[in-house]
């Protein structure tokens, strides 16, 4: 905890914190800005983080520390909730976000081929980000739209009826605009000019 | 919704502006349907024609020729899956002529965004009858008639739970929402609370004044933002117009709700974690009793009911008790909202009287199973259910028989599975998925799960042993008995179920070491056969891993060692060729080609 925390802290004994953020680390401003839409109520722990990731992509140390601090809590605690719950990514992620679901629809009409498919082409496994946080590879449990069984969603659109070909065209443009390199093995054929 | 409706519907407006046709056309953007797989989905009205799988490009043709001309366009028909003509009306399309809908009868017809066209049809009559002409106790009694039961999971009768809340003299008192929809393979809450959010917020009103709670809570899982938004959007209108808030109608009551949303564990689905969630811990069961009605929420006396559970209460009042028991039977009043999903033809969603026989549901709603391949069983209640198989087509659907025949209601997923579903692989998925879930406050579930697991993914690569089986059934009951909420308590059903009705299938990946239904990948291996090979160099080419060579028109080889046995050579081998096969074990002979393809064609 630096110097400016404390002070942060002190003051809000008083009297609301000051919404002037530009002297705060970017983390410690977006913390307080979230905090302040909830009334800094404890309770709100788990929105106030959702809402922290929407602005931040991801949660950093800094951030939970931040929430901690603006919250009045353990950092204990904040710790204890983005840990238990799935939706909180502690580990940076990526411009774009490809998830395949594996909800049993899927799963039945062939999601794990999928999945793995998505692995090979990205060279992530699920749940991890390209080294140059273009691209994250997650898995979600079930996303309640089982009639497109299989399916992925990347950057928020839905693409059903997945399959290894389609995986390769909605894929494309994310693989062109300088994404992870393929692996050697995985690459699309050569000489295939559209 | 997720096919592009939002694009088709601007298309639409668009054009029908262009026409000069917005005086006498309305666009009215409503809720699922149900009838998920052919969307985007259109209903003209008056004449009820029902178009499907639309896009933006059919937008021109069907303004021209219907709305122009007034001759309905068969091509955006629908056409049942046996064939035959397009069916131009809704009412007449097998999938929706066994429905009966309560909970889902705004579905299709309403903008859940508007708060009118709910009040046009009936919306919060029963709110409003119930703040001004009935007392509590009349509720909870009407309630208690009428034999609503959870439709959560384990299915408590409602009116119960309500009266003990009500008793209870502490205060204040809170309502809860379960919209926490975990099960894989389930999604009628989303539906209900996107396509009728004022549905649930009448209920919770309705049992707000029955238990005398001030205060409410709809938490809603984190996956489904549309719901979340639709809420909040009913939220506001309804505060607007006096529903919500002090004096609702002028009535003296006060009541008012918030949205929660879910962070992803589906463990908080369970009332007493779901509860530990909204005071901002971590979603950790604990003991029961205290129930949530005498201990819930910060100590307080508190009713959690889920989504569809409060989406039947506004009819219940409005309508009266008699008139909803007459719908079911004995044990199980009114309707259940099942989702169809699977290998089956009508996937979406449907709404049937409690009661209704399995074979009803496979086959007359669901138009059977895709391509003529032969039904194997239905998973029905998510990872604490079990399968139900061929054997049991006739069971009535209630909540008695299907825990009888190792299933569950639970939340009413129903993945309906052909021959090539594997039951070993499906058990294994759904304890891989619960062992991934478990909290972990309790060892057996904790650990007992992991074990679970590892013996059966040992099984499906074909390495078990037949003591494999009895470790597994030791298991399960102590994981049962040894778990203090309902994921560990149920969490063995899918390996006992499949162990009940397909053991055969366990027999034959142990003993046999083959997958009968082609799944499990040890088990598998795909190769060429070099009579019907033609060289066209497309199963080469779809190959992810290269593991296949050869030149044009020259005989391909799959190389076995390479081969990750995904099946897609066996995809890309054209129709007439059929030259990939796909060996089910070792056994001489035990293969089957073409296994995409249909088996009539």
């Amino acid at each position: 905890m630096n110097k400016s925390d404390r002070a942060g802290v002190a003051r809000r004994g008083h009297a609301a914190p000051s919404l002037k953020t530009s002297s705060l680390s970017p983390e410690r401003a977006a913390a307080r800005i979230v905090v302040r839409k909830y009334g800094g109520q404890t309770r709100a722990v788990i929105q106030i983080l959702q809402d922290l990731q929407e602005r931040l992509r991801w949660l950093a140390p800094e951030a939970l520390e931040a929430v901690a601090l603006e919250l009045k809590m353990p950092p204990a605690h904040v710790y204890s909730v983005a840990t238990f719950y799935k939706s909180f990514s502690l580990a940076p992620r990526g411009r774009h976000i490809c998830t395949v679901c594996m909800g049993t629809a899927c799963h039945v009409r062939g999601g794990a081929t999928v999945l793995e498919h998505f692995e090979r082409k990205l060279g992530l496994r699920a749940g991890e980000t390209s080294r140059d946080r273009e691209v994250t590879l997650e898995r979600v449990n079930c996303l309640g739209a089982c009639a497109l069984a299989p399916l992925a969603v990347i950057d928020g659109q839905y693409h059903g009826q997945m399959s290894e070909a389609k995986a390769d065209k909605v894929l494309e443009p994310i693989l062109r605009a300088g994404g992870p390199a393929p692996d050697a093995g995985s690459g699309p054929e050569d000489g295939e000019a559209p | 919704m997720s096919c592009g409706a939002f694009a088709f519907k601007d298309a639409l407006v668009a054009e029908i502006a262009r026409r000069g046709l917005q005086d006498e056309a309305l666009v009215v953007a409503t809720g699922c349907n149900g009838f998920c797989e052919r969307g985007p989905i259109l209903l003209v009205h008056p004449d009820g024609v029902f178009y499907q799988r639309l896009s933006s490009a059919d937008v021109p043709l069907l303004v021209e020729e219907h709305l122009v001309k007034g001759r309905p366009v068969p091509r955006l028909m629908y056409v049942p899956p046996e064939g035959g003509l397009p069916v131009p009306k809704m009412a007449d399309i097998e999938f929706f002529k066994h429905q009966r809908l309560i909970v889902l009868r705004n579905r299709g017809r309403i903008d859940p965004e508007k708060i009118e066209e709910y009040i046009a049809y009936d919306g919060y009559e029963g709110a409003s009858k119930a703040l001004g002409r009935m007392t509590p106790e009349e509720i909870v009694a009407e309630v208690s008639e009428a034999g609503l039961r959870g439709r959560g999971g384990a299915g408590f009768p409602t009116g119960r739970k309500w009266d003990l809340c009500r008793r209870e003299p502490g205060s204040p008192k809170y309502l809860i929402c379960n919209g926490d929809e975990g099960d894989p393979g389930a999604f009628m809450d989303r539906s209900v609370l996107e396509a009728d959010p004022h549905a649930v917020l009448e209920g919770m009103i309705i049992g707000a004044k029955a238990i005398g709670a001030a205060r409410g809570f709809i938490y809603i899982r984190d996956e489904y933002p549309l719901a979340v938004s639709r809420i909040g959007i009913a939220l506001g209108q309804a505060r607007e117009m006096g529903l919500l808030g002090r004096d609702i109608l002028g009535t003296g009551f006060d009541f008012d709700l918030e949205i929660v949303r879910g962070a992803g564990a589906f463990v908080s689905g369970e009332e007493t974690a779901l509860i530990a969630s909204i005071e901002g811990q971590r979603a950790y069961p604990r003991q029961r009793p205290p129930y949530p009605a005498q201990s819930g929420l910060w100590g307080r006396p508190t009713v959690i009911n889920n989504v569809e559970t409060w989406a039947n209460v506004p009819s219940i009042i409005r309508r009266g008790a008699a008139w909803f028991s007459s719908l079911g039977t004995e044990t199980s009043k009114g309707t259940k909202i099942f989702s169809l999903v699977g290998k089956i033809n009508n996937t979406g969603l449907v709404e049937v009287p409690m009661g209704i026989r399995l074979r009803d549901i496979v086959y007359a709603v669901g138009g059977g199973i895709p391509q003529g391949r032969d039904f194997k069983a239905v998973q029905i209640g998510g990872p604490s259910g079990g399968c139900i198989p061929k054997a049991l087509l006739d069971l009535p659907i209630d909540y008695e028989s299907l825990t009888q025949a190792g299933a569950m209601m639970g939340s009413g997923g129903m993945i309906v599975m052909d021959e090539d579903t594997c039951m070993v692989d499906i058990a294994l998925y759904f304890l891989r998925f619960t062992q991934e879930e478990s909290c972990g406050k309790c060892s057996p579930c904790r650990i007992g799960t992991r074990q679970m697991a590892e013996i059966l993914a040992r099984i499906t690569a074909g390495e078990g042993s037949l003591e494999d089986l009895e470790k597994l059934e030791a298991l399960a009951a102590t994981v049962k008995r040894g778990s203090l909420c309902g994921l560990g308590q149920t969490a063995p059903n899918p390996v006992l179920s499949t162990l009940r009705y397909f053991r055969d299938e366990y027999l034959a990946h142990i003993v046999d070491r083959v997958c009968p239904a082609g799944v499990c990948k040890s088990l598998i291996r795909f190769t060429i056969d070099p009579e019907k090979c033609v060289g066209c160099l497309l199963c080469l080419k779809a190959c992810p891993v290269k593991a296949i060579s050869g030149e044009r028109k020259k005989v391909h080889v799959i190389d076995q060692d390479a081969c990750i046995r995904c099946g897609a050579c066996l995809v890309a081998c054209p129709a007439k060729v059929r030259a990939v096969i796909k060996h089910t074990g070792g056994k001489a002979g035990a293969s089957r080609e073409g296994a995409t393809a249909p088996k009539d064609a």
